[in-house]
């Protein structure tokens, strides 16, 4: 029987498998960020141990700082700042590379280890982030870890695993207009539950997913996590390796070609097996809206939020009741015209230049009502670069946006960047827990070019009546 | 890391499904650069009013749960964020298992990582041991991790035939590392010979 991709590049990393023991897997890029990895450098010291591959490991600051424009590093929360502190030691102690805020590479770790290539096909990729899932959509094996598993990372190079099971997910048909990645993975995670990936590893198949960009892959594979599957992955085809060409890492000249050539085989064999699968037709998805307080509780925006009554099993008629309670939401209610008080558009899911371009399209010539307060967080430096060539700052700052620094921002809310109290916040990003983006803030996950559309309408709107 | 063998304590009914991450301990808490300090923050948005007064209503503030040592919780008990200060949070308020239907991966491993035990059960009997704990608050359930059962006296689980006792999995290996309370990195650094042979071959 042939190999799935998942398998081809899991057995092509375990170094040892002990009778009775997990696998030891290696692990070919390490990405760290501020917030998870102190305590880990911390185990480091206190065992006398170096960073055994300062080579493979990336780090830079992302979670907790400041994204306004004109935040000076000594005005910052003492906080954040002391977290930056460490980590730049840690980093100098420890010879580790640092893509710095003071630098000109900085930004979210998801953003800015595509864009810089350390991301290949092939890989085993790890970061103590939920998101490193993100990574997948090069046709890597990424995923994200605790900060002892950092810690073993840092030491070892290696970790120990249990070998996840298969998903395949098949997603059939193509998009309509207006409809994005976003609504591809709301709408996956809306059918197979927040849990329902738990103990596999999505594979996202068929023509709709082919037909993607990368940033479209990686707004996908990055919500794996949200799916509740350990990692996500997408097949390399062109389009990655063109995508991968001549970025800092990539391999250059004779070893270019040796590298395509490998990752051309990193394909799920026509006679493998998935231990579970699930289709889904691209070409019948609305714009999706999440109305409660976990991922998988999204609708179309046609639709309306749906009843108690409809849901057979208890625990999800509670689930349902407590978050419609927390979000003030009543069941039956349609979702499109539910004011929002904040937009934000950014996080590790959909602040690419991709993400960017489409939400300024809608922007453009709009104006944010008064009462909202509207954000646009670039996922690192080169793509606040980028947008500013392309002069999608003053297209947002002329509607009413605010134009900010990279960084992680109010998708979880680590900086001064918060939602105030019962405020709906229509979101780019990737979580709608409760107060996760602010004390007491709700969530209303969505594309950017909905995002953009709330922001200019002031309320949940289709996108597709605007296009 | 904290060894667990056995363990008979009473337990905490949180009768929430998808309890995530940002529940157990908000980004807020994140900000430290040691383990410490996380028990303060745990559960913090149902334990504290926005004032910072403890809510009442919130089971972990009333008297009869205080002392519990046991989570008792809905399915997914952990989605959400890699942030191992979730773990740290449960063990440093008093946590030492956790019992619930289904787990989120990360939080499963970070869990034995640092001594507290998850334990999935089926549904059926996490949802009849809520109501249990819910009515008889001073319920003593036993957890033996070497023979991997759950005992609480007369409870059947909704199965007369029960005699209270329940047995969960749990992979030998995470066993043993729980039950002598070593964590995964003197194993891993007992096999650098076939990490630099891996990476010499590789050209890596």
């Amino acid at each position: 029987m042939g190999k799935t991709l998942f398998e081809k590049i899991w057995d092509s990393h375990v170094i040892a498998q002990d009778e009775g023991a997990p696998a030891v897997l290696y692990i070919d890029a390490h990405l760290v960020h501020e917030v998870t990895s102190p305590q880990a450098f911390d185990t480091l010291r206190a065992r006398g141990l170096p960073v055994r591959r300062p080579d493979k490991t990336f780090a830079t600051m992302d979670h907790a700082i400041p994204t306004r424009i004109g935040a000076v590093e000594v005005d910052w929360p003492e906080d954040a700042a002391t977290q930056v502190r460490a980590l730049r030691q840690n980093c100098a102690d420890f010879d580790v590379p640092l893509y710095d805020i003071e630098g000109d590479i900085q930004g979210i770790v998801h953003v800015i280890g595509p864009e810089l290539g350390v991301t290949q096909p092939g890989m085993t990729i790890v970061c103590g982030d939920s998101h490193t899932s993100t990574h997948g959509a090069f046709g890597a094996l990424a995923f994200g870890i605790g900060t002892s598993e950092v810690g073993y990372v840092l030491a070892t190079q290696c970790l120990m695993q249990a070998q996840a099971k298969t998903f395949a997910i098949n997603v059939e048909g193509s998009l309509g207009l207006g409809i994005t990645a976003k609504d591809i993975i709301l709408a996956i995670i809306a059918k197979n539950g927040a849990g329902g990936g738990a103990g596999h590893v999505f594979e996202y198949r068929g023509p709709a997913i082919r037909a993607l960009d990368m940033a479209s892959r990686m707004t996908i594979c990055n919500m794996s996590i949200e799916g509740g599957a350990r990692a996500g992955l997408i097949a390399p085809d062109e389009t990655t390796f063109d995508y991968i060409k001549g970025r800092e890492f990539a391999p250059k000249g004779d070893d270019w070609d040796r590298a395509v050539a490998y990752w051309r085989t990193l394909q799920t064999d026509e006679d493998a097996e998935f231990d579970r699968e699930l289709t889904l037709d691209a070409s019948s998805l609305a714009p999706m809206v999440t109305y409660g307080t976990n991922p998988g509780q999204g609708v179309g925006v046609t639709e309306r939020v749906p009843r108690a009554s409809d849901l057979e099993d208890p625990a999800e008629r509670r689930s349902l009741q407590n978050a419609l309670e927390y979000m003030g939401l009543s069941e039956g209610q349609p979702i499109e015209g539910q004011h929002v008080d904040i937009v934000f558009i950014g996080s590790c899911t959909n602040s690419r230049i991709e993400d960017l371009r489409a939400a300024a399209a809608i922007a453009k010539g709009g104006r944010v009502p008064a009462h909202v307060e509207a954000l646009v967080v670039p996922g690192s430096k080169a793509v606040k670069a980028q947008a500013e060539s392309e002069g999608l700052d003053r297209i947002f700052s002329e509607a009413g946006f605010e134009w900010r620094g990279a960084g992680c921002s109010m998708c979880l809310a680590m900086n001064d960047d918060k939602a105030g109290e019962g405020k709906y916040v229509a979101s780019t990003s990737n979580r709608n827990f409760m107060g996760r983006q602010g004390p007491g803030s709700r969530s209303l996950l969505m594309s950017p070019i909905m995002a953009a559309a709330a922001a200019i309408n002031g309320r949940v709107t289709d996108v597709r009546e605007i296009l | 890391m904290q060894p667990f063998t056995t363990l008979k304590a009473t337990a905490l009914p949180l009768r929430t499904e998808n309890v995530d991450t940002d529940q157990i301990i908000p980004a807020r808490y994140l900000t430290a650069v040691t383990q410490e300090g996380m028990g303060d923050g745990l559960f913090s948005w149902w334990r504290y009013n926005r004032d910072g007064s403890p809510n009442p209503d919130f089971v972990l503030n009333q008297p009869q749960y205080q002392g519990s040592e046991i989570v008792v919780a809905g399915r997914n008990f952990g989605i959400g964020s890699s942030r191992e200060h979730a773990v740290w949070a449960l063990n440093q308020y008093g946590f030492r298992a956790v019992i619930s239907p289904a787990f989120a991966d990360i939080f499963y491993n970070n869990s034995l990582k640092n001594g507290l035990l998850p334990i999935r059960m089926p549904e059926d009997t996490v949802s009849q041991l809520l109501d249990l704990i819910e009515e008889v608050p001073h319920t003593s359930i036993s957890i033996d991790l070497p023979s991997q059962t759950v005992t609480v006296p007369g409870f059947d689980g909704g199965n007369a035939a029960s005699d209270g006792s329940w047995s969960f999995e749990i992979d030998p290996f995470r066993k043993q590392c729980m039950l002598r309370g070593l964590d995964d990195l003197g194993y891993l650094l007992d096999k650098e010979e076939q990490i630099s042979a891996f990476e010499a071959a590789a050209s890596l």
